[in-house]
């Protein structure tokens, strides 16, 4: 069970995320307990939290669903990553594994997984994982809670949905490592604006095309 | 969709069932198939695209208008959180930093009003 101790450190990192998420769910009126509920049926933090602007903005239900998928779809990449690992594990293991994958949770796993000398014996590597994936989740839980609370209880002049576009600069700003990375950023941000005011929201879907195109582009240009 | 509406419970367990079944994807079904490299390649554009769609309209604009001048606390607070994530690459400084200069700038301004 030396997973749960590995994760600690990014705990700490994922604490003011679940404070934020609460805080931004509430003053998008969704009611408390629908707020916490979000954080155990899709526990993915950047969806939930844009899920609360698009609330707030009363996007139609089509767009919150095909926003999300599109936002997590990353994911595919770390189920890729960690299946040969859990491949010998019964179906509610699998299942219980994937339900707990997460960015942070893959994070530390794949790095205990191929690291040479620390590599844990089959037999106990689920375990890893399970605890792991289970501090982030009662982490994020309690977190949510915190901020459902908050939220109750600052008042509208405090700016906090602010937190929002903050809290996504200090996310996207680190991982910009290359020029096409920056050129998607560039240009979902540029179209974002240039198409604000289509209707239903649409606009960020929009805007998250042309920045992948973007990206696509100028990587396939260094190649 | 309005918060209160019943229907988003709807949506939400869609949401949640797409993004389990993402992330299963793989580890049930998916397990022996090798991802093609384009579609490795495009998803890490994936989130760098659409947070920074969601950051610029946030910070350059006000009441759906573009708002790119120095009255715009929102914007000048967000430039300088960017300024310190490039640097620090710390997510907790930038988040404080960003959020303090906001506020820092709104009394600011509502005392020279």
């Amino acid at each position: 069970m030396r997973g749960w101790r590995d994760e600690l450190p990014i705990l700490l990192g994922v604490l003011p995320f679940g404070v934020i998420y609460g805080a931004l769910a509430i003053k998008a009126g969704l009611p408390p307990l629908m707020a916490q509920l979000m954080s155990c049926i899709v526990f993915a933090g950047s969806a939930q939290i844009i899920q609360t602007r698009l609330v707030a903005a009363g996007a139609p239900g089509l767009i919150m669903i095909v926003t999300g998928f599109v936002v997590n779809l990353r994911h595919a990449l770390y189920s890729a990553s960690v299946a040969p690992h859990v491949r010998h594990l019964s179906r509610p293991w699998k299942w219980l594994l994937a339900y707990l994958l997460t960015d942070e949770a893959y994070a530390v796993v794949i790095t205990r997984y191929t690291s040479s000398e620390r590599v844990p014996s089959p037999d106990f590597r689920h375990w890893y994982y399970f605890g792991a994936g289970m501090a982030l989740w009662t982490t994020w839980q309690l977190s949510t809670a915190a901020g459902v609370f908050l939220g109750a209880q600052i008042p509208e002049s405090w700016g906090l949905d602010f937190a929002l576009p903050i809290t996504f600069i200090a996310i996207v700003v680190p991982s910009l490592k290359d020029r096409a990375g920056m050129a998607a950023a560039l240009v979902g941000g540029l179209v974002a604006l240039a198409a604000f005011g289509l209707p239903l929201k649409l606009g960020l879907i929009v805007a998250a095309i042309f920045g992948i195109l973007a990206g696509m582009i100028v990587s396939a240009r260094r190649r | 969709m309005s918060p209160q509406d019943p229907s988003l419970w709807i949506i939400l367990g869609i949401i949640g069932l797409l993004t389990f079944a993402i992330r299963l994807s793989f580890i049930e079904w998916l397990g022996a198939k090798k991802i093609p490299a384009v579609f490795t390649h495009t998803l890490r554009f994936v989130p760098l695209a659409v947070l920074t769609a969601i950051i610029f309209p946030e910070i350059f604009m006000r009441n759906g208008e573009m708002a790119v001048n120095l009255a715009n606390t929102r914007m000048i607070a967000g430039i300088v959180a960017g300024l310190v994530a490039l640097r620090s690459k710390n997510v907790l400084l930038t988040i404080a930093v960003g959020m303090g200069m906001f506020w820092i700038l709104q009394v600011v301004t509502h005392a020279a009003n």
